[in-house]
C-alpha cells in the first residue's frame, strides 16, 4: 500500500471501524499488562526515595498521566490542522473523541500532584508556572468539550474546535520548559533525551512501563471511542444498519 | 520486596494516605474511560437495534395491507 493509498483509506470510516476491532484489543491487551507489572513493580518493589520516602510512588500515576494528558493535545492539535486544511472526517472524529480521555487524565495529573504536594511541599497547591499551565490545560480541554456541546451544527462545532485546539497547542512547550524557565518547586524531568535519568534503574525502569502501558491504553481507548463516533456519525448508511441487524439476530439467536 | 510486611506495605511509611489516594483516583479514572465507551456503545446498538426492528415491522404491515 503506497502512503497516497493508506491516507484516502484513512478517510473511509468503514474501514477504520473494521480494522480499529483487532487494533483495539492488542493495545488494550498490551497496556494491561505494561500497567500492572509497572504498578506493582512500582509501588511494592523498588526502593523508597532517600528524601520523600514512600510518598515517591505516587509518581507512577502522575508521569505517566501529566505526560499523555499533554501528548493527547499534541495529537488534537495535528488533527486540527488536518481538519482545517484537508476537511478529513476522521480528523473531526479524533478532535471529538480525545477530549474525554485527555479531560479526565489531566485532572488525574492534577490532582495526584496535590496529593503529592502536600507531604512533600507541605502544600496541596501553588500558584507556580507548572502547576498553573496545566491547569491551563484542564481548562482548554473543558472549553474544548463545552464548544462541541454549544454549537448545534456539527460541521461548524467541529471547525471551531479544531481553531481552539491548534491555538492552545502553544500551552503545550510551556507546560514543557516551566520548570526550566522560572523557579519552581516541582521537580525536573525524569527522562530527558540528552542525559541518563538521576535515578537508579529499579526506580525508573517500572516509570518506563507505565508510561509506555499508559500511551497504549490513550491508543485502546481512542480506537474504541473512534468506533462509537463512526457508527453514531454513520447511523443511516447500508453497512452499519447490516451491522446493527446481524448483532441483534446474534443476540436472539443466543 | 521493598516492604517487611504487608501492614508496612499499605502504611507507606507513613504516606499510605497520600499514595493510595492517587492509586484510587487513577483507579476510578481509569474504569470510567473505559466503562463510560461500553454503556454509549451498548446504548447505541440497543437503539439502532429497536430503529431496524420498528422499521421491519412497518415494511411487513405496509407489504400484508397492499396484499389484502
Amino acid at each position: 500500500m503506497t502512503l497516497k493509498e493508506l491516507w484516502h483509506r484513512l478517510g473511509s470510516p468503514r474501514w477504520f471501524y473494521r480494522i480499529g476491532g483487532p487494533l483495539g484489543a492488542v493495545l488494550g491487551g498490551l497496556a494491561l499488562v505494561l500497567l500492572t507489572v509497572g504498578t506493582v513493580w512500582g509501588l511494592a518493589f523498588a526502593p523508597p526515595d532517600y528524601q520523600q520516602g514512600n510518598s515517591f510512588r505516587i509518581i507512577y500515576v502522575h508521569v505517566p498521566t501529566a505526560i499523555v494528558a499533554q501528548s493527547a493535545y499534541l495529537l488534537m492539535g495535528v488533527a486540527g490542522v488536518v481538519l482545517l486544511v484537508w476537511r478529513m472526517k476522521l480528523a473531526d472524529m479524533v478532535l471529538a473523541a480525545t477530549v474525554p480521555f485527555g479531560l479526565t487524565m489531566t485532572a488525574l495529573a492534577l490532582f495526584t500532584g496535590a496529593v503529592w504536594g502536600k507531604p512533600t511541599w507541605g502544600a496541596w497547591w501553588v500558584w507556580d508556572a507548572r502547576t498553573t499551565s496545566m491547569l491551563v490545560l484542564l481548562f482548554l480541554y473543558v472549553g474544548l468539550f463545552a464548544l462541541r456541546q454549544a454549537i448545534p451544527r456539527a460541521e461548524t462545532a467541529g471547525r471551531a474546535c479544531a481553531v481552539l485546539a491548534v491555538v492552545g497547542v502553544i500551552n503545550i512547550p510551556i507546560i514543557k520548559y516551566s520548570v526550566d524557565w522560572w523557579l519552581t518547586l516541582h521537580q525536573g524531568a525524569t527522562f530527558k533525551l540528552t542525559e541518563p535519568p538521576s535515578m537508579p534503574p529499579e526506580m525508573w525502569l517500572p516509570l518506563l512501563l507505565n508510561v509506555l502501558g499508559i500511551y497504549c491504553f490513550f491508543g485502546a481507548n481512542l480506537v474504541s471511542r473512534l468506533r462509537l463516533e463512526i457508527l453514531e456519525r454513520e447511523r443511516g448508511t447500508q453497512w452499519v444498519r447490516d451491522l446493527v441487524t446481524g448483532r441483534s439476530q446474534r443476540e436472539a439467536a443466543a | 520486596m521493598s516492604f517487611s510486611s504487608l501492614d508496612a506495605f499499605f502504611a507507606m511509611g507513613g504516606h499510605g494516605l497520600y499514595v493510595w489516594l492517587s492509586y484510587g483516583a487513577a483507579v476510578i479514572i481509569f474504569a470510567y474511560n473505559v466503562l463510560s465507551v461500553r454503556r454509549r456503545r451498548q446504548k447505541f446498538f440497543r437503539d439502532a437495534g429497536d430503529l431496524e426492528r420498528r422499521r421491519a415491522a412497518a415494511v411487513e404491515a405496509t407489504g400484508e395491507s397492499h396484499r389484502s
